[in-house]
């Protein structure tokens, strides 16, 4: 593999990674906001609450790992991106921020407010609305560059249906990963109520999430077809993401092994994932950036790797002992540590 | 907007301050409160004190919520950067990657431990345990503000690549971090973060004494900090003196400009304070003699670089001599206090605790913030009219976007939204739970009499 695929491949996996760990994060504060104006919040709270307490800022390192990361890898993404960006890129900033302080601020300062509450549930579904854009900008169309200046333009992002779909894609698997993850969980912690809740949760976004799913891979046949043509290629890898997403279904319907099933989620995205990824190659930013043209020396290349290499090394025993200690501890999930 | 033409490089530059300014804050106390922390649980552990046990504790819950305002601004940072600055990054990306990649791994090692140590008090058995998950909790922050400073000290010094025909080729990503600047700026930036964290939570015990609060809680917390206080603040002198060696020696247009020092001579005197004249004459300030020279090159003779051997147009505005000012007036400040409190504990005739010496110290805290604040400001435009010294021109560095101006109204809007509810949320969790309340839940009220009041 040639370092451009090295390093795209690294800052995916990343990407991937903070695709699954913020799902969690953001479609549990829209639950949690919206068990508060249902009255059910005292059932799922707690298990929200126990989750989510330790491990929210290492859900923030991976964005933040994704961006540097590519400015590292891909330095000319910063000059195409960055000037593009800078309306969509400061409202995500600002929803994160609001999110991520709030959050603590809640947790820490022990105050419930129900102004914390909306903002955490809120901006739990519009961060991924906007984060979202910079995928639907790199298939190309909604991007002008005229003597090296960068314009986005915004007529364009905001009536095409292709767009729209990718928003909506991005809320409903917010919430359906979420939901499956919460639902093992709340089996683990041996809460049956929060669990019967949960559990309705999954099984209703469970619909919509692949019916979007499909809607949105058509619509990016008509915007970029040389990229949904790669996409067929990779026939199979959607095949297995939607095999897995119907067993996935059909276990927590049937109220077994919901731990299997968050895996067959996990797994469903993934396989998507990569595949929507590897048919964009080599493009980066379509049709003006591609991984070659915009990458870093060769030095900094192999820099970066050796640094990736180390840094995992270090950090993969920590996360499996933050696992331990949270997640497969189970007197700490049922709430008895 | 503000009623001056729209100029996205000025936009781009005073949202960049703004935002590492508040940052700043709270980063300094991010790199320097897990010492501190550390520090008095060791000492609980080997003392066997509840009370300094419980300042870990209670230290440790405020700092969460200064963690959180400090990720949510440091990820501000990380776009911001890419989007108010992408040519710079984008030469940055090819040159300077690999500190601001290592700091992320940093960040994240940092982030899981502190969400481990939080949550894990009472967990185990050994109290030695739930201290070793301190460390690296340290270690992870003071090493993320070493690579993010080996960026800055790039900015400073670049090297480690070659520029032929306008293209960036021999990159060396180790020689571009260990540039000549990170040295003294490395060392001052952590060791000042220790500093400014001591004497915060200096402050805060001061506080509660000058009104009157003499529990052997307060005063233990106000003895630990400023003994760690004058150990730092001597150390920041040192490595002050240090830094300006090294400005002498790479970045001489940055130490004129601080001293406004115009003539290339030797035995060149210190200039404190005063204004200067439109005619560049200096008028009402505090000259020393020979000690320019002497901060320099270490010896009087030392010849210093004046300002007039400079092209015009390569000088940095001229005001940063009052920001330097302040913050070496400031170390002097603080090291005067903290010795002084550390004297008078140590003869038994005296007490410490009396009223001008702890307002003093209450002082110290905002004081050593605002050295910080004024240090970057110093270090920053003195730097000016560089983004790259000596390669990339700020401006050239700048986004070309227009709507910069909204986004700046957008940010300040949301710091004084965090920073007011951080402020808020802070003093609650304190005053809802003070420390008498929490010793005599942990049944550790009796002690109060040990108190020598
Ligand atoms: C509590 C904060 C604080 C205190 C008390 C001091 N400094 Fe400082 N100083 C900083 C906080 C700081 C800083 C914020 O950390 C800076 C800004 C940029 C940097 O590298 O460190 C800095 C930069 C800085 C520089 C510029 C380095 C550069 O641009 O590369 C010099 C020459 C000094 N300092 C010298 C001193 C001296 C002689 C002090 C006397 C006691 C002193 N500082 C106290
Ligand atoms: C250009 C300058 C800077 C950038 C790009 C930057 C970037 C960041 C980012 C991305 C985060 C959030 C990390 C996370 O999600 O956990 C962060 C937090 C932090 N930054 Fe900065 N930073 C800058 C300046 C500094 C400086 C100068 C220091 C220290 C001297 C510093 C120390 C910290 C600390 C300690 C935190 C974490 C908050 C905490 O854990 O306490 N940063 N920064
Ligand atoms: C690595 C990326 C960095 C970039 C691109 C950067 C760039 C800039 C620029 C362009 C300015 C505006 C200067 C002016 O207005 O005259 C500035 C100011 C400032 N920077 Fe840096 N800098 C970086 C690193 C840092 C670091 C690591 C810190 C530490 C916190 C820092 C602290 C500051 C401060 C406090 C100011 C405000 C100075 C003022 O008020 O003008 N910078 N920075």
């Amino acid at each position: 593999m040639s370092y451009e695929v090295v390093g795209i491949t690294v800052l995916w996996i990343f990407l991937y990674g903070y695709l699954i760990v913020a799902s969690i994060d953001f479609g549990a504060g829209f639950f949690s906001y919206y068990s508060h104006i249902t009255n059910k919040k005292h059932v799922v709270h707690n298990i929200i609450q126990r989750y989510l307490s330790p491990v929210w800022e290492v859900t923030n390192v991976f964005l933040v790992f994704f961006f540097v990361g590519i400015v590292g890898f891909f330095p000319d993404t910063a000059y195409y991106y960055g000037t593009a960006l800078l309306i969509p890129g400061s409202v995500a900033i600002i929803l994160l921020a609001l999110r991520g302080s709030y959050y603590a601020f809640a947790t820490y300062g022990a105050k419930d407010s129900h102004l914390y509450s909306f903002l955490y549930g809120a901006t739990g579904l519009l961060i991924p609305a906007s984060l979202t854009t910079v995928l639907t900008i790199s298939e190309g169309g909604y991007l002008v560059v005229d003597n090296g200046n960068v314009q986005l333009l915004y007529g364009e992002l905001f009536t095409s249906a292709y767009s729209w779909g990718v928003v909506f894609l991005a809320i409903f698997s917010v919430l359906f990963i979420s939901a499956a993850f919460l639902t093992y969980y709340a089996s683990r912690a041996k809460d049956k109520p929060a669990l019967e809740v949960v559990r309705k949760y999954a099984l209703s976004w469970a619909g919509p999430t692949i019916i979007t799913g499909i809607v949105v891979f058509f619509l990016l046949g008509k915007r970029n077809p040389v990229h949904f043509s790669n996409m067929m290629d990779l026939w199979w890898m959607f095949g297995i993401s939607f095999v897995t997403f119907v067993a996935a279904t059909v276990l927590i319907w049937k109220r077994r092994n919901y731990g299997t099933a968050f895996v067959l989620v996990m797994v469903q995205f993934f396989t998507a994932f990569f595949a929507y990824g590897s048919a964009h190659l080599p493009y980066l930013l379509y049709p003006y950036l591609t991984i070659y043209d915009g990458f870093t020396n060769d030095a900094m290349a192999l820099a970066l790797i050796i640094a990736f290499i180390g840094g995992l090394l270090l950090l993969i025993p920590s996360l499996i002992l933050l696992m331990r200690l949270f997640l497969f501890d189970a007197d700490y999930v049922e709430g008895k540590k | 907007m503000f009623g001056f033409e729209y100029d996205p490089v000025i936009y781009s530059r005073i949202l960049t301050s703004l935002t590492l300014g508040f940052h700043i804050i709270f980063a300094t106390i991010g790199v320097g409160v897990p010492l501190m922390i550390a520090i008095a649980e060791w000492m609980g552990i080997k003392r066997n004190d509840p009370h300094y046990t419980l300042l870990a504790r209670r230290w440790a819950r405020g700092f969460v919520v200064t963690v959180a305002v400090g990720v949510v601004t440091g990820t501000a940072i990380g776009l911001q950067l890419s989007l108010l600055w992408p040519n710079f990054m984008q030469a940055a990306g090819h040159t300077i990657g690999l500190p601001l990649f290592l700091e992320i791994f940093a960040f994240f090692f940092e982030a899981i431990f502190l969400g481990i140590y939080l949550y894990t008090w009472d967990r185990f058995k050994s109290k030695m345990k739930h201290f070793l998950l301190v460390i690296p909790i340290v270690i992870g922050a003071s090493a993320s503000a070493f690579f993010i400073t080996t960026v800055n000290g790039f900015m400073n010094i670049p090297q480690g690549f070659e520029i032929v025909d306008g293209v960036l080729t021999n990159v060396s990503p180790l020689a571009a971090m260990f540039n000549p600047a990170t040295p003294t700026k490395v060392a001052h930036v952590i060791i000042t973060c220790y500093l400014t964290s001591a004497f915060i939570l200096g402050t805060i015990a001061a506080i509660h004494l000058i009104k009157g609060n003499n529990h052997v809680y307060h005063k233990k917390a106000l003895h630990l900090t400023m003994v760690s206080g004058a150990v730092f603040a001597i150390a920041t002198a040192v490595i002050g003196d240090l830094s300006g060696k090294y400005l002498h020696e790479y970045q001489p247009e940055k130490l004129a400009a601080a001293e406004w020092h115009f003539e290339t001579e030797t035995e060149a005197p210190l200039i404190l304070g005063g204004i200067l004249t439109e005619d560049n004459e200096v008028k009402y300030a505090l000259e020393i003699p020979y000690a320019l020279s002497i901060l320099a090159g270490g010896t009087p003779d030392s010849e210093v670089v004046g300002l007039n051997d400079f092209p015009e147009d390569e000088l940095p505005p001229l005001w940063v001599h009052y920001a330097f000012d302040l913050m070496v007036g400031i170390g002097m400040y603080l090291s005067l206090v903290s010795v002084l409190f550390v004297v008078m504990s140590w003869r038994k005739k005296w007490n410490p605790l009396n009223k001008p010496l702890l307002w003093a110290i209450a002082a110290g805290g905002p004081l050593s913030m605002v050295a910080i604040e004024s240090g970057w400001v110093f270090a920053e435009v003195g730097r000016q009219p560089w983004i790259i010294n000596g390669i990339m021109r700020t401006e050239e560095g700048a986004t070309t976007s227009a709507h910069v101006d909204v986004m700046f109204v957008l940010f300040v809007t949301l710091y004084i939204i965090l920073g007011v509810t951080c402020a808020v949320v802070l003093r609650r969790m304190f005053k809802k739970n003070p420390v008498e309340h929490e010793l005599e839940k942990r049944g550790m009220a009796q002690q109060k009499r040990v108190s020598n009041e």
